[in-house]
């Protein structure tokens, strides 16, 4: 083997031939093939051009003519969001244990699972237009949608944490004779609390976020201002409203961002 | 706790950590009373909400398979939505995040550029980005595509970017040594870096785009959930619940084609 090539080429990342050119044949032939199918209208997207065109001149200047109205569904908004995330963490700390594989029996760990994956797997969206139409419109819907949002998040999230314990603090409590609850206060609570904090926090911030789209389907806040603009074809004050949102949501990042450092 | 003569009586927090806790918990408790006596919430409706919920879902059971063709049909449009769309951001956050790391952007101004996009990108939630482009391209999956697009890039991009400010810089300085071209400073010392980061991102926003690609249709933007929206609109509640029921499954399957993918690839 005395003929080493004086040139190096990257070994490639899937080492199998056939392999790696078949998937690429696969990812290609399924981006062709899917492009091709899709029900693109040329003409509808050049006359869509002109309509951009007219909602983007209509948006400038942004108008804050109506700013009381803005300032409104602002404040609702983050009422939502407040109250979402305590009743959502009220809510995700029970979920939370019953879903943690060290501390529930079989049962009721599959029980709080399952609670989790239906919270998480519903775009909050669709729960908000399912509560709207049970509830009614309004900012009643908004915090019940946000809720099981929150619930989604936190208590999976609090649920990986309290699975990662270190356990010598319950067994120590359980060998001193202690009852489950107070092993509950004791050992577990002081491990996750900091967790727990910083998660309500990144809530907080993520629900106003959120409660910005669902007010789009009814449930109130900054979100259902928005919709009547643009309904309205008040471009100009959709633009004052969304410029509003993305400067919220950068300053409550931020905030967030400094309280949870600050946590930690 | 540092006073000997206090040590038969242990207490956790000092009396000032105490106060500032007990203050912190009083104004969480001032900011939610407040929340809660000026919300504008009919009371009435709340109270009568129970009793609602257990009215509507007592409709949707059981479910109606009556549609299930077409709705697998429209889920298989809101897989194509969610793929397609995360494959071209993929390939459009590349620039972006090299532009908008700090140790490869080639300039001032090229590194503004790259972050206005991205926090432009990331604060418009995808909702809104489909308002605006069913509105220039007209209802339909191209809309939906476009919108999960542009979010996706600036979530990508600034995961990318932060990846890119991390690595090691040794082996870049390595072949700058040597005289490589820029480009192959890229291609063999930043690539093989970012490489986990990069299938790591892009598998977990395929997930996330799964979920949001379910609620396009609410704006007319292809997919699920146009059928969806269409069920709601004429009270038709058993299949509502069909409905609902399948994008779960179709979220748990993504979750486990992705959680598969994870494991093969990192």
């Amino acid at each position: 083997m005395s003929d080493f090539p004086d040139t190096w080429r990257k070994p490639p990342f899937i080492r199998n031939t056939l392999l790696r050119r078949g998937l690429w044949l696969a990812i290609l032939a399924y981006v062709v093939f899917t492009m091709a199918t899709l029900p693109i209208d040329w003409e509808r997207v050049s006359a869509g051009m002109g309509r951009a065109a007219r909602i983007f001149s209509g948006a400038f200047p942004p108008s804050f003519a109506r700013a009381d109205l803005l300032i409104d569904g602002f404040m609702e908004s983050l009422k939502i969001a407040l109250l979402a995330t305590v009743a959502g963490v009220a809510l995700s700390i029970p979920i939370a244990f019953c879903a943690a594989r060290n501390i529930a029996p079989r049962p009721v760990y599959y029980l709080g699972r399952a609670t989790i994956i239906i919270a998480r797997s519903f775009h909050p969206v669709i729960v908000a237009i399912i509560f709207v139409k049970a509830v009614g419109f309004g900012p009643f819907a908004g915090v019940l949608t946000l809720t099981v949002y929150s619930i989604g998040f936190v208590a999976k999230l609090l649920a990986e944490r309290i699975e990662e314990i270190d356990f010598g603090q319950v067994e120590a409590m359980r060998s001193a004779g202690a009852p489950f609850f107070s092993t509950l206060i004791y050992a577990i609570a002081p491990q996750i609390l900091a967790r727990q904090v910083g998660l309500s926090i990144y809530q907080l911030d993520s629900n106003l976020r959120a409660s910005a789209v669902v007010g789009l389907v009814g449930a109130g806040g900054i979100g259902a201002t928005l919709a009547n603009a643009f309904g309205r074809y008040d471009y100009d004050f959709a633009l004052a409203i969304t410029m509003v949102i993305v400067g919220v949501i950068l300053v409550s990042e931020a905030v967030s961002g400094i309280i949870r450092e600050k946590l930690a | 706790m540092n006073n000997p003569a206090a040590l038969d009586h242990w207490s956790r927090f000092t009396p000032k950590q105490r106060i500032k806790r007990y203050a912190v918990l009083l104004a969480t408790l001032l900011v939610v009373a407040w929340a809660l006596q000026s919300i504008d919430v009919i009371w009435e409706w709340v109270w009568d909400s129970p009793a609602q919920m257990a009215d509507l879902f007592g409709r949707m059971v059981p479910p109606d398979p009556q549609n299930l063709p077409s709705i697998l049909q429209a889920m298989w449009e809101t897989v194509n939505i969610a793929t397609i769309a995360t494959l071209f951001a993929v390939i459009l956050s590349l620039p972006v995040a090299y532009i908008a790391a700090r140790n490869t952007t080639p300039n001032v101004v090229t590194l503004w550029i790259g972050r206005f996009i991205l926090v432009s990108s990331r604060s418009v939630n995808t909702i809104i980005w489909a308002l605006l482009f069913v509105a220039i391209f007209g209802p339909g999956i191209i809309a939906g595509i476009v919108a999960i697009m542009f979010r996706s890039i600036g979530f990508m991009g600034k995961l990318l970017g932060e990846a890119i400010e991390e690595i090691d810089t040794r082996p870049v300085e390595a072949l700058q040594a040597s005289g490589a071209t820029r480009f192959k400073v890229v291609l063999y010392a930043i690539v093989p870096q970012v490489m986990p980061t990069f299938f790591a991102v892009s598998i977990l926003r395929w997930d996330i785009n799964l979920r949001e690609s379910t609620v396009l249709g609410l704006v007319g933007a292809g997919g699920i959930g146009i059928i969806l929206q269409g069920a709601i609109d004429t009270f038709n509640w058993p299949e509502v619940s069909t409905i609902l029921l399948a994008i779960l499954a179709f979220v748990i399957l993504g979750e486990v084609v992705s959680m598969y993918l994870r494991k093969r690839i990192l």
